[in-house]
């Protein structure tokens, strides 16, 4: 079972949380063209190792985190909350 | 084959005599037998029969590894099949019976399948059944389930009662430090080191006792291990299997509580499945001895040699009297000896030529022998035996038993679930546990440790190398060396049979055997999981304990490789098989998924209400008059809103309160329509998209202030547009100065609808003047009391084509809303509808809901492009106009009347072009109801081309499953006022 150490929460099952996308992507503008929101949306790397997902710790305390995981041995190496001024917010607190 | 209880022998309690029945007869058996050893003492031999020959079955081991002695327990609905025999404790009105035989294990009809063996050979089902060429596909298949269910018959195991479960069965979690699996010797020396170090340690033990393998030895004790454990505070858990390994050290657990008690407290769980959540695992889970492949290696009297020293030491039990022992290797001579003084005429052949071995001569040993054919069917009547040098048969020996044992394998299964490898080691011929990074240490005989001093080092060894890696210690510790016998072992897992046709079982459960995996080899099942796959090989539910590394060695002989190089199977959960109940646990029944009811789910029942589940949400589905039938309900209720007015609870729709000084903005991201010039005081109607340009959900926006909205969206899509604002304020657009809260179960709803709509609410607001025309107009909001000081929201939002209002209080106020509205609405003869009239009126207006939105349909699919603003960019608005969305054939929502006025159709028609009814047709319907307006059915769906291309086509609606088919007539779906009159009025 594999378990988040939600930085709000603290450590929790995975059947807290719901997964997300790939953490990686930057979504383009909304007026952006047709051929930038195929990018973003429909291509994506097949990753064996670490990658930065999102995860909604949608029972729990409803924050999006990008968790860095291993899609080998699940282990994960890092959590933080997507949005930038709570990672700062939880950095400064550590 | 006679097998007797033996005075002197065995820890079963003589004073204590329990009843069973065996196949409806009954027998005697002691405290502390299991049924396999019960069996054994009343010299009932034959158990089974084997799953596609019939061969007769009889006890092979006394463990998990059992793959004879499958058996079904209880009877009716308690009826529990393919339940091993040798791990089911025996208690006083047992009830077994033998499995897979007409009309029983003796004298099976089926027992013919065993002369046409030829047929049954691996493969034999693909072959035969499934898409036989040159048939196509469809007719290989058919032929395939014709045939299904008596190959199922004849070939197969226990079955079960095909009635509800009558037991209950429990969930259960809980923390440690340390968990230990097994407490053979191994296990206890680390969970007493580990204990002692002030770990918080739980032992883990799948039989009745603790102990081990030591079970079988005649002068063990547990008494004083039990204590010491016990006064330690280690949590011993015994009829506990640990079957399977998962991340972070996660152990699943299935607790026997009742199985061996004959009529237990009803109060108990018959089973617990166990979550534990440990720091460090240690497995110390024992090693399992093999058989050899050789002809007639399955008749009743052939066992493994440890199990043999079972019976004899534990449960008194003495398993023959002239006794042939094949092995390679050491660890059979004190079974042996222990045989020979209990009674028996014992033979040991041994294959290996040179060797030493103390004994006290009470046996013979035949140095460089092997068994080779065992002559009889029901019973042995003796033994073929070959030099192992040259095989063939040499000389027969005359016995009623035959024990075998070609090595030990030890339990890597658990490691194995965590994607760690075992690596093969030539010199003791079986497959070891690697390392891994993770926290889980092997111990004792599971990693290839044949003595008892090596097995003890190494608990400590594991307990220790466990204080290290969590940081408690940091102390030197080795682990002893794989191995301990004085003589290596040979490695022998077959010997092979000089005519055609053997019968050398590497699978006895399964019944696959050494010409099964040779067909498979010629037939280009060339690597391990397809051999395993195409024979079935280690695919019973003993997963191949005793045969998996047979079938790997002549798999690497018919390769010209090594056993390495061939590979091994990956063992994967559970180690043992866990029962569906104890999986379900308490979620079943009711207690299957959470139940949603809204504030006023009392008040309607206590109305007349027919409640129908949506998602997880009861909502009112009808509320009939006496003697309606639901037809006969909602049409009324539909045909009264329409008439004057009807009260529907609509509180399962998701609400959501967004505020802050980006609100607006927000809102113009994410709907597909305009929101920027919506006024406070006002609604809007709007579409989310998804990124790829697909419609995500409808529902509505309300401005309440300048910076304060409140959407609602759909029943089944609430949770999910929860998620997706959360995440685009979190992730995507951090500039965003919002707050989105869900406040579904803060505020109960009613939509008031019909022409007298307005007059019932006058009557129940304060204050009428706020919702006359002028101050209330379509798609007007106030904040307004409800006559008791009540707080309300009222927008004039309609669904139903008719002048309409929504009403929400908080959910506290939700009956006194009810009383209110119900009340005055009985003024104007109305009524209160359910979701069955409330689809009724909103077909009628061509309005689309979940069975129409899909996730498949684009905007213009669903004839709402004016929804797409033109002026502005949202979500979705780049990808709705990719090609793939924009094609001319795309299907399109239009309604549906059936030609001939007087026929019916039902949600699901295909609706097809009239000489062309085949396949997904040109379009579908997706919803249906009678209109109580226009007298007749009426359906929404969608056709390919839309309403302009087939307005003066006939087509044609096909409903295979229903064995139906009519002539449709394509309408505009806006099917009664199009205009909208009535909601403006
Ligand atoms: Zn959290």
């Amino acid at each position: 079972m594999i378990r988040i150490n939600c930085p709000y929460c603290g450590e929790r099952d995975h059947s807290e949380f719901s997964y997300g996308g790939d953490a990686t992507i930057n979504y383009p503008s909304l007026d952006a063209s047709e051929k930038d929101w195929t990018e973003a949306i429909f291509f994506r790397k097949n990753i064996k190792g670490f990658q930065f997902e999102t995860w909604h710790h949608s029972n729990g305390c409803r924050m999006w985190l990008v968790v860095e995981r291993s899609t080998v041995t699940h282990e994960i190496k890092s959590v933080k909350p997507c949005h930038p001024d709570l990672q700062k917010v939880v950095e400064n607190n550590k | 084959m006679k097998t007797r209880r033996i005075d002197n022998y065995g820890k079963i309690n003589r004073d204590k005599i329990l009843s069973f029945s065996w196949d409806k007869k009954n027998y005697k058996g002691f405290e502390g037998d299991t049924l396999a050893s019960a069996l054994l003492a009343n010299n009932i031999g034959i158990v089974g029969r084997s799953f596609k020959y019939h061969r007769p079955r009889g006890i092979f081991s006394s463990g998990v590894e059992e793959s004879g002695a499958l058996v079904t327990i209880g009877s009716k609905d308690r009826r529990d099949p393919n339940v091993r025999a040798t791990t089911q404790e025996l208690y006083n009105g047992l009830e077994a019976s033998g499995q897979n035989a007409f009309p029983n294990v003796n004298f099976d009809l089926a027992g013919i399948n065993n002369y046409l063996g030829r047929f049954f050979a691996a493969g034999f089902y693909y072959k035969t059944f499934m898409g036989i060429p040159p048939l196509e596909w469809g007719k290989g298949t058919a032929i395939w389930m014709f045939f299904e269910k008596f190959i199922r018959k004849a070939a197969g195991m226990g079955s079960s009662s095909g009635l509800p479960d009558p037991d209950t069965y429990e969930h259960a979690h809980d923390f440690c430090d340390l968990i230990v699996v097994g407490s053979g010797p191994a296990g206890v020396a680390a969970a007493i080191e580990a204990a002692e170090k002030k770990l918080d340690v739980i032992l883990v033990e799948q039989d009745s006792l603790i102990g081990g393998n030591q079970l079988a030895e005649n002068d063990f004790d547990n008494s004083q291990i039990k204590n010491q454990l016990e006064n330690l505070g280690i949590k011993i858990m015994t009829r506990t299997t640990a079957f399977g390994l998962y991340d972070n050290c996660v152990v699943g657990l299935l607790e026997r509580v009742t199985d061996h008690i004959s009529a237990p407290n009803v109060n108990f769980p018959r089973q617990r499945f166990w979550t534990i959540r440990a720091k460090h695992i240690i497995v110390g889970a024992g090693a399992i001895e093999r058989h050899i492949a050789f002809n007639n290696n399955d008749i009743p009297g052939v066992m493994t040699v440890n199990a043999s020293k079972h019976y004899l030491n534990r449960y008194g039990v003495l398993t023959g009297k002239s006794i042939v022992i094949a092995t390679n290797n050491d660890s059979v001579y004190e079974t042996a000896h222990q045989l020979s003084e209990a009674g028996a005429n014992v033979t040991v052949l041994d294959s290996r030529t040179n060797f030493e071995i103390e004994t006290n001569k009470s046996f013979e040993i035949r140095k460089g022998y092997v068994p080779y054919n065992i002559n009889g069917s029901k019973k042995i009547d003796s033994l073929d035996i070959s030099k192992s040098e040259t095989i063939n048969k040499s000389e027969t020996i005359n016995c009623d038993q035959v024990l075998l044992s070609g090595g030990w394998s030890p339990a890597v299964h658990l490691l194995s679930h965590r994607g760690v490898k075992p690596k093969w080691d030539y010199k003791n011929a079986c497959f070891l546990p690697s390392d891994t990074k993770e926290n889980i240490t092997m111990v004792g005989s599971s990693r290839g440790l044949w003595n008892k001093n090596d097995c003890i080092a190494s608990g400590i060894a594991g307990t220790t190398s466990a204080l290290n890696r969590l940081g408690i210690s940091k102390t030197n510790y080795f682990f002893p060396k794989p191995g301990g016998w004085k003589n290596p072992i040979q490695p022998l897992y077959e010997v092979k049979y000089k005519k055609s046709r053997s019968k050398s079982f590497v699978d006895y459960q399964h019944d696959v055997t050494t010409d099964d995996v040779r067909l498979a080899h010629r037939e280009g099942f060339i690597s391990v999981e397809h051999l395993k796959r195409y024979t079935t090989l280690g695919m019973a539910n003993d997963q191949g304990k005793m045969g998996n590394i047979i079938g790997l060695s002549l798999m690497a002989e018919l390769l010209n490789k090594e056993i390495p190089e061939v590979g091994t199977t990956v063992f994967r959960p559970p180690y043992t098989p866990v029962s569906i109940g104890a999986l379900s646990g308490r979620n079943v029944g009711k207690h299957f998924r959470p139940l949603r009811v809204t504030p006023m789910h009392q008040w309607n029942i206590d109305h007349g209400a027919k409640m129908i589940e949506v998602g997880l949400y009861q909502r009112p589905w009808y509320y009939p008059k006496e003697n309606e039938t639901l037809s006969d309900s909602y049409i009324r209720e539909a045909s009264t809103v329409r008439k004057t007015v009807g009260i529907c609870d609509v509180t399962s729709l998701g609400k959501i309160a967004i505020q802050g000084p980006d609100s607006n903005e927000f809102l113009n991201r994410i709907y597909s329509n305009g929101f920027s010039k919506l006024q406070v005081g006002k609604a809007r109607y709007g579409i989310m998209l998804r990124d790829d340009g697909i419609v995500m959900d409808d529902g509505t926006s309300w401005r309440l202030a300048e910076n304060e909205y409140f959407m609602t969206t759909s029943t089944g899509e609430a949770a999910k547009v929860m998620s997706w604002l959360e995440e685009l304020l979190q992730t995507r657009w951090t500039d965003l100065n919002v707050n989105v809260t869900s406040v579904s179960e803060q505020w109960a709803g009613v939509s008031v609808a019909g022409p007298k709509s307005r007059e019932v609410l006058n009557n129940c607001v304060d204050d009428s003047f706020v919702i006359t025309n002028n101050n209330l107009p379509f798609m007007g909001v106030t904040s307004t009391f409800l006559k008791g000081n009540i707080p309300c929201r009222i927008a004039r939002i309609s669904f139903s084509g008719e002048l309409a209002f929504e009403v929400y209080v908080k959910s506290d106020f939700a009956n006194t809303m009810m009383d209110l509205l119900w009340e005055n609405a009985k003024k104007y003869d109305g009524c209160l509808y359910g979701l069955e009239a409330l689809g009724a009126l909103r077909v009628e207006k061509g309005h689309v809901t979940a069975a129409e939105l899909d996730g498949r349909v684009t905007i213009d699919d669903a004839g709402l492009s004016k929804m797409a603003s033109t002026k502005k960019s949202y979500i979705g608005s780049a990808m709705r106009k990719r090609g793939v969305l924009k094609n001319n054939d795309r299907e399109i929502l239009v309604g549906f009347f059936p030609v001939n006025l007087k026929e019916t159709f039902n949600a699901g028609t295909i609706v097809c072009e009239k000489n062309n009814i085949k396949g997904q047709g040109i379009g579908r319907i997706t919803s249906v109801t009678y209109s109580p307006e226009l007298g007749h059915w009426i359906g929404l769906g969608f056709v390919k081309g839309g309403l302009d291309k087939w307005k003066d086509t006939n087509l044609v609606g096909a409903d295979p499953v229903r064995n139906k088919q009519m002539n449709l007539k394509v309408v505009s779906p806006h099917m009664i006022d199009p205009k909208g009159e009535r909601m403006y009025a």
